[in-house]
């Protein structure tokens, strides 16, 4: 909530003529989630700095974005650091209150205006979970030289380290108008959120405020998706426009989508996916399978194909996620379906450890990439419902393969492809599960490779074809 | 002609109405039934076309008529069909219905001339009928009169001409099962079998004087109380004496002692004694020798008996039905040949076992219905109590025992056998499974949009908080084995009246006064994680009741595990067994395990996370701005510039997040595992076939306390009991409650003194009212709440809701705690603590 610009050059308090401000003066402006106040702590001929003040009002902050912040605190309108931190609030503050100052015009002084000043800019409090070193990778390729000292997180709590936060102080040359740009454009990069819906207009003020020095910057992807609050299109419009400038050669595309290691996975082996799901449709088929049930359907991806494939007459997905069976009516765009076609589907809310009539009377069910998102403690309840209860011919079963993990350089020793993996079997752990469940009720169990093989790991996926 | 015609029907079944266009249907039924008893074909053609004339509607508007009446059939309500009904097809269909739902159905024909239809019809302005369609029906329904009766109806009434239809009176009777109105109190005894001996000696034991004729033979036994013996079934064959026994039931039946539903032995007498060809196997034969010793006219008097037995009773208004081989629920006061044969011979596919018996399947392992089921049949060693299903069949002729039920006390009464009279075809087993399904841990996918009964009324649990619900259940609850209870949410106390404080006791004495709960205990509210602890005494108590293999569990209060760490989770469960053992808590509740429902201190041991980055991170940017800020400002400031009420604003601001910091800060301390933690636990839930949610709070209490001298990990809370219509003792509970909150406690709860079941005027009371210290709420408001410009803004809290809730939720918990209890199988006791889960769903503010 505080920002100081200190300028030494000579007189210092011609600074108060190029942020239009009067050093003597003390003024504050009605801001949409509080007041900014404007003042000099000191204003001598070799040094003055001016202080930004914002105060924020918990309280209309909170009226304008009642469901603002973490979805997993709900108490987070109420508790929040956006009174103290520095954050998209004093962007907005920033363009508000030095709006002129921004632009580089000073009709009294055109001359400072145009012209690199010393400049030093401090914040005490600045959300950066990148720590010093992606300030540093933001601000010193802009020509400052940054202390970026780590906030502690309490000292009333021994031992749990530090916030993340930083005090931000910036040292170099620059003209005022770019000193302010920078900030206004980076700290809600830093931050990584805004407090307000980023619409379309924001490419064009990402472009207006950063246009002169985003171009050739060399984190720009990631200053372009972060400011644009990740929102992929605009992101590429901005990225079109900023080449249009014309003054970027050798710079990467886009900033890596930041996602878990598995859609990693899939990105660099993008056959991965289709490979299984191509695997469970063979194995489907040669079972001669024409009403098939795909349990934890999620957003619909293998009902898709199942649909395309006219050997499946019936073809249902369920999923104990609302928001996915919601995510698949949209994605295989069921409002728009020929009655032909949603003659064949069903789509709906169960969960494999339920017991379900809803589940019966299907050919095969499959349960791709399913089991291990339950607690292993869970599997017989599964077992029960899909082999016991709901007993169709053939249960299709895909899982990641542990042993295959060593070939993603991104995921450390003895983690696992995705962050709600309960575990991940290795080859004779999913042999020797699939062989009792197999015994226990009646089936005859293959299991399959799917993926590209490694003699000593095996494949990414592994798969078993039960029938009975 | 001008004499009163009775015309009976059944009161739960289907009545159809035949007559030509214009005999008079519409306004005949609407003498006799009430409009919404009559389902009319005109009415479906209109509600689905505007027209009732409309014939081209006729194929929708019977698709209508058939649903309606399928619906009110299932719902066992009388229904009467008002349409032509002249052509055979359309009457069987109904007829159909009504058998698939197993409920009788009648006809009363109106057969008026032709002219007098064809009057009727002209006079009509809205219909134009040419008398030719009448004249056709006319010859339909004549030709099938005669044979109408053999179309299935129970009844077939005739009323010919509009005089024997204006003299006809509709009298709808009870179907012969439909025994509601008898409550009993009844003794309900198992299969016989001849053994007259054992059957006196237990309606001795059962308090029934014993009747003898002049030969000194039991002719009847009466209860001084009036109760009422009811036989299952199988009073005869294998056994030295069913002629004894057949005098001694039919004399009790006969003066209203007792009532009997026939059992499959029973039937196949009647069979024999009406001279068909029956295999004389099982007892038959023997039957039949000793009734030929009998005097003439006995054997008569067995055939009227027992051909008059029906299959089985609704007694007690529904809650108890008495079938001899059980009765599934949607078979209970229904009456159709499908119906008699699963009350005489159970669920039967025609297979038979190694013993050349039939193979059963087992309805019981299936059963879920609300009504008590007793019965025999399946001669088995001991009569359990399976998913509210009890079956008596002790075994009696094979060396067993006579068992009956007393009813309502759902007391088991037995006497031995004084002889194996019959060597059994395959040996006596126990009933089969444990209550439940066979498979671990597995429920019944909950149906959408259901609704809980319980003992405190229905809660409805919305679909879209069902459908939340089961994501978190299926992908991160405990094992649905574990969760017999979960806690509800709780209501804070009205918004303080003292403009200072958004939270004070007053309110919440003031609120259960109001409600008539005068006896308040206050507890103090200690600031950890809500767990609920089932703790095993051994491996037989997790394996019999819950989880085989594992020593108990802790569960949050959405039925999480507690713990991620299984090790930590098994060493408090290690600490609170020794506790309860040390405490000689078995003994005292008679159980082998317990479920306890309390705090898990510290807030950190599970909200680390939370502390960290919402917390602990808010204290740190407020610790590192606000002193950079006002080290500008008193630079500003001793450069003489004028900055109005800024400084002092920014000091408030870094006392402010100081006491913030503060408040979690005394919630945190460091563990590992199990170590560090302590559980403070305020209730004890349940333990084998008891809850404790009847006990008053002082009695809580006390087990708490006796388990935390034998037990460090657990913590006693401290609390007052207050008389809240007492302002003295009101004044000392806010002293009370002032020191609490000063010395940096969360703040405390209010609660009836007489427990959670404790009632008030309008019904079972809020179980708590939470009154927290203006500190504590800073971390629920934000730091610098207590500025008067801020606390103004938040002290309009709509409380109704959070409130509405807790009680739901409450009804539901203690809804589980009985249904286990009871016993009751796993779908069952899951289904008001799914409801709980779902609930919590509900968007409602969370800083109450």
């Amino acid at each position: 909530m505080l920002l100081t610009i200190t300028a030494r050059f000579r007189p210092a308090t011609d600074l108060g003529y190029l942020l239009h401000k009067h050093p003597d003066r003390v003024q504050s402006f009605a801001q949409a989630h509080g007041t900014a106040h404007v003042f000099y702590p000191e204003a001598g001929p070799e040094a003055c700095t001016a202080a930004l003040l914002l105060e924020v009002d918990p309280d209309r902050l909170r009226r304008a974005r009642p469901h603002a912040g973490a979805a997993s605190f709900a108490l987070a309108s109420y508790v929040n650091d956006r009174p103290y931190a520095a954050s998209s609030l004093m962007s907005v503050a920033i363009g508000d209150v030095f709006r002129t100052a921004l632009k580089g015009r000073c009709d009294a002084r055109p001359d400072l205006a145009a012209a690199a000043l010393p400049l030093t800019l401090s914040l005490p409090a600045v959300p950066c979970r990148g720590g010093a070193d992606e300030a540093r990778a933001l601000f010193e390729p802009l020509g400052w030289r940054v202390e970026a000292e780590p906030v502690p997180l309490d000292e009333g709590l021994p031992g749990w380290g530090d916030a993340h936060y930083i005090g931000l102080t910036l040292t170099g040359e620059r003209r005022l108008s770019e000193a302010l740009s920078h900030l206004y454009v980076l700290l809600p990069v830093m931050d990584g959120a805004k407090h307000y819906w980023v619409a379309d207009d924001e490419v064009d003020k990402l472009l207006r405020n950063a246009g002169g020095w985003l171009a050739g910057h060399p984190e720009r992807p990631r200053i372009t998706s972060r400011y644009l609050a990740r929102r992929r299109h605009l992101a590429r419009q901005a990225s079109a426009r900023l080449d249009a400038l014309g003054a970027l050669e050798d710079l990467p595309e886009h900033e890596p989508p930041e996602r878990p290691p598995e859609e990693e996975a899939r990105e660099r082996e993008p056959t991965l996916a289709d490979r299984r799901a191509g695997a469970v449709l063979s194995a489907l088929k040669a079972e001669g399978a024409r009403t098939v049930l795909d349990l934890g359907c999620g957003a619909g991806a293998l009902v898709r194909r199942l649909l395309d494939d006219a050997a499946f007459t019936r073809v249902a997905g369920a999923d104990p996620s609302a928001d996915a069976v919601a995510a698949a009516h949209r994605r295989l765009r069921t409002d728009r379906m020929s009655e032909r076609e949603s003659a064949r589907l069903e789509l709906f809310c169960a969960s494999a450890v339920h017991r379900d009539p809803r589940l019966r009377g299907y050919d095969a069910a499959v349960l791709m990439e399913v089991v291990e998102h339950l607690d292993p403690w869970r599997l017989p309840a599964l077992e029960h419902v899909v082999f016991g209860d709901a007993a169709p011919r053939t249960v299709v079963v895909t899982t990641p393969n542990a042993e295959y993990n060593v070939h993603y350089p991104g995921l450390a020793q003895g983690r696992m492809r995705h962050p709600d993996h309960r575990f991940e079997w290795t080859r004779a752990a999913f042999a020797a599960w699939a062989e009792r469940v197999a015994a226990e009720h009646g089936y005859r169990v293959r299991l399959l490779p799917v993926g590209p093989e490694d003699t000593a790991t095996g494949p990414p996926t592994q798969m078993g074809v039960f029938t009975r | 002609m001008s004499s009163e015609r009775v015309l009976r029907v059944p009161d739960a079944g289907l009545v159809l109405l035949v007559g030509v266009s214009g005999s008079g249907k519409s306004t005949t039924a609407a003498r006799w039934f009430r409009p919404t008893q009559v389902v009319s074909s005109d009415a479906c053609r209109a509600a689905v076309s505007d027209d009732e004339n409309d014939l081209a509607a006729t194929g929708d508007a019977f698709e209508v008529l058939n649903a309606i009446v399928g619906k009110r059939l299932q719902r066992r309500l009388l229904t009467v069909v008002d349409a032509t009904n002249v052509q055979k097809d359309s009457r069987a269909r109904l007829v159909r219905i009504a058998k698939e739902h197993d409920l009788p159905a009648a006809a009363i024909v109106l057969d008026v001339p032709e002219g007098t239809a064809n009057r009727r019809n002209a006079e009509r302005t809205d219909r134009d009928l040419p008398p030719r369609v009448v004249a056709r029906q006319r010859r339909e329904l004549r030709r099938d009169l005669k044979r109408m009766d053999r179309e299935g109806f129970r009844r077939v009434h005739v009323l010919r001409g509009e005089e024997e239809i204006a003299a006809a009176r509709v009298v709808p009777e009870r179907s012969w099962n439909d025994k509601r109105d008898l409550t009993g109190p009844f003794d309900v005894i198992g299969d016989v079998h001849g053994c007259r001996a054992e059957l006196e000696e237990l309606l001795d034991v059962l308090g029934y004087g014993i009747e003898r004729d002049a030969q000194g033979r039991a002719v009847g036994a009466r209860h001084p109380e009036g109760r009422t013996a009811v036989f299952v079934g199988d009073l005869v064959d294998r056994g030295p004496d069913s002629p004894g026994v057949l005098r001694l039931a039919m004399g009790m039946v006969e003066a209203g002692d007792a009532l009997c539903v026939s059992g499959n032995h029973e039937a196949k007498l009647v069979r024999a004694l009406k001279g068909r060809n029956v295999k004389r196997s099982h007892g038959l034969a023997e039957t039949l020798e000793q009734l030929d010793a009998e005097d003439e006219g006995f054997g008569a008097r067995v055939l009227e008996f027992c051909d008059g037995l029906v299959s089985h009773y609704l007694l007690d208004g529904g809650r108890l039905v008495v079938a001899h081989a059980g009765l599934k629920e949607s078979y209970h006061g229904r009456s159709s040949g499908r119906v008699r044969s699963f009350a005489l011979y159970g669920d039967t596919s025609g297979e038979t076992d190694e013993y050349g018996l039939p193979v059963r399947h087992d309805w019981a392992a299936e059963y879920r219905g609300r009504a008590a089921v007793v019965y025999g049949h399946v001669p088995t060693t001991e009569a359990e109590w399976v998913n509210n299903t009890l079956c008596l069949d002790t075994g009696c002729v094979f060396g067993g025992r006579l068992t009956a039920l007393r009813y309502p006390e759902r007391e088991t009464v037995a006497v031995g056998a004084h002889a194996t009279w019959y060597e059994p075809t395959r040996p006596l087993r126990p009933q089969a499974p444990a209550p439940g399904p066979a498979a671990p841990g597995v429920v019944e996918a909950p149906a959408p949009g259901a609704a809980v009964d319980t003992a405190h009324g229905r809660v409805r649990v919305p679909e879209a908080n069902a459908l939340a619900a089961l994501e978190v259940m299926s992908r991160y609850a405990a094992d649905p084995r574990w969760l017999l209870y979960l806690p509800p949410t709780m209501a804070p106390a009205p918004t303080s009246a003292d403009p200072a404080l958004l939270e004070r006791p007053q309110e919440a004495f003031e609120r259960y006064r109001s409600e008539g709960v005068d006896r308040v205990v206050c507890q103090e509210k200690h600031m950890g994680s809500r767990a609920v602890a089932v703790v095993c005494r051994d491996a037989g108590a997790a394996a019999r009741r819950f989880v085989p293999g594992a020593p108990g569990a802790v569960y949050t209060r959405t039925g999480r595990p507690f713990f991620a760490d299984p090790a930590a989770e098994k060493e408090v469960l290690e600490e609170l067994r020794a506790g309860l053992t040390a405490a000689g808590a078995w003994e005292r509740l008679g159980t082998d395990w317990v479920a306890l429902d309390g705090e898990m201190l510290p807030w950190s041991a599970k909200a680390e996370g939370l502390i960290r980055e919402q917390y602990a991170a808010v204290g740190a940017a407020a610790r590192a701005a606000l002193p950079a800020a006002a080290a500008a400002l008193d630079r500003a400031a001793g450069r003489g510039l004028d900055l109005g009420g800024l400084p002092g604003r920014v000091a408030a601001a870094r006392e402010d997040t100081e006491a913030f910091s503060a408040v979690y800060r005394r919630y945190t301390w460091p563990t590992e595992g199990a170590a560090g933690l302590r559980y403070a636990p305020f209730a004890v839930l349940a333990a084998e076939g008891a809850v404790f949610t009847g006990r008053d709070h002082l009695w809580h209490m006390r087990f708490t306390e006796a388990l935390a001298e034998h037990c460090p990990l657990v913590r006693t809370t401290r609390y007052l009991v207050v008389d809240a219509t007492d302002p003295d003792a009101v004044a000392g509970a806010v002293r009370w409650w002032e020191g609490l909150t000063a010395a940096g406690g969360e703040g405390m709860v209010v609660k009836p003194f007489a427990g959670a079941e404790a009632a008030g005027a309008k019904g079972l009371a809020q179980p708590g009212l939470k009154v927290r210290g203006p500190e504590y709420l800073r971390i629920v408001y934000g730091p610098g709440y207590l500025r008067p410009e801020r606390l103004a803004g938040l002290r309009d809290r709509r409380l109704g809701r959070k409130s509405s809730l807790a009680l739901r939720e409450h009804r539901l918990g203690l809804e589980a705690l009985a249904r286990h209890a009871r016993g009751e199988p796993l779908d069952r006791v899951h289904a008001p603590v799914f409801g709980v889960l779902a609930l919590e769903s509900e968007p409602v503010d969370p800083r109450l």
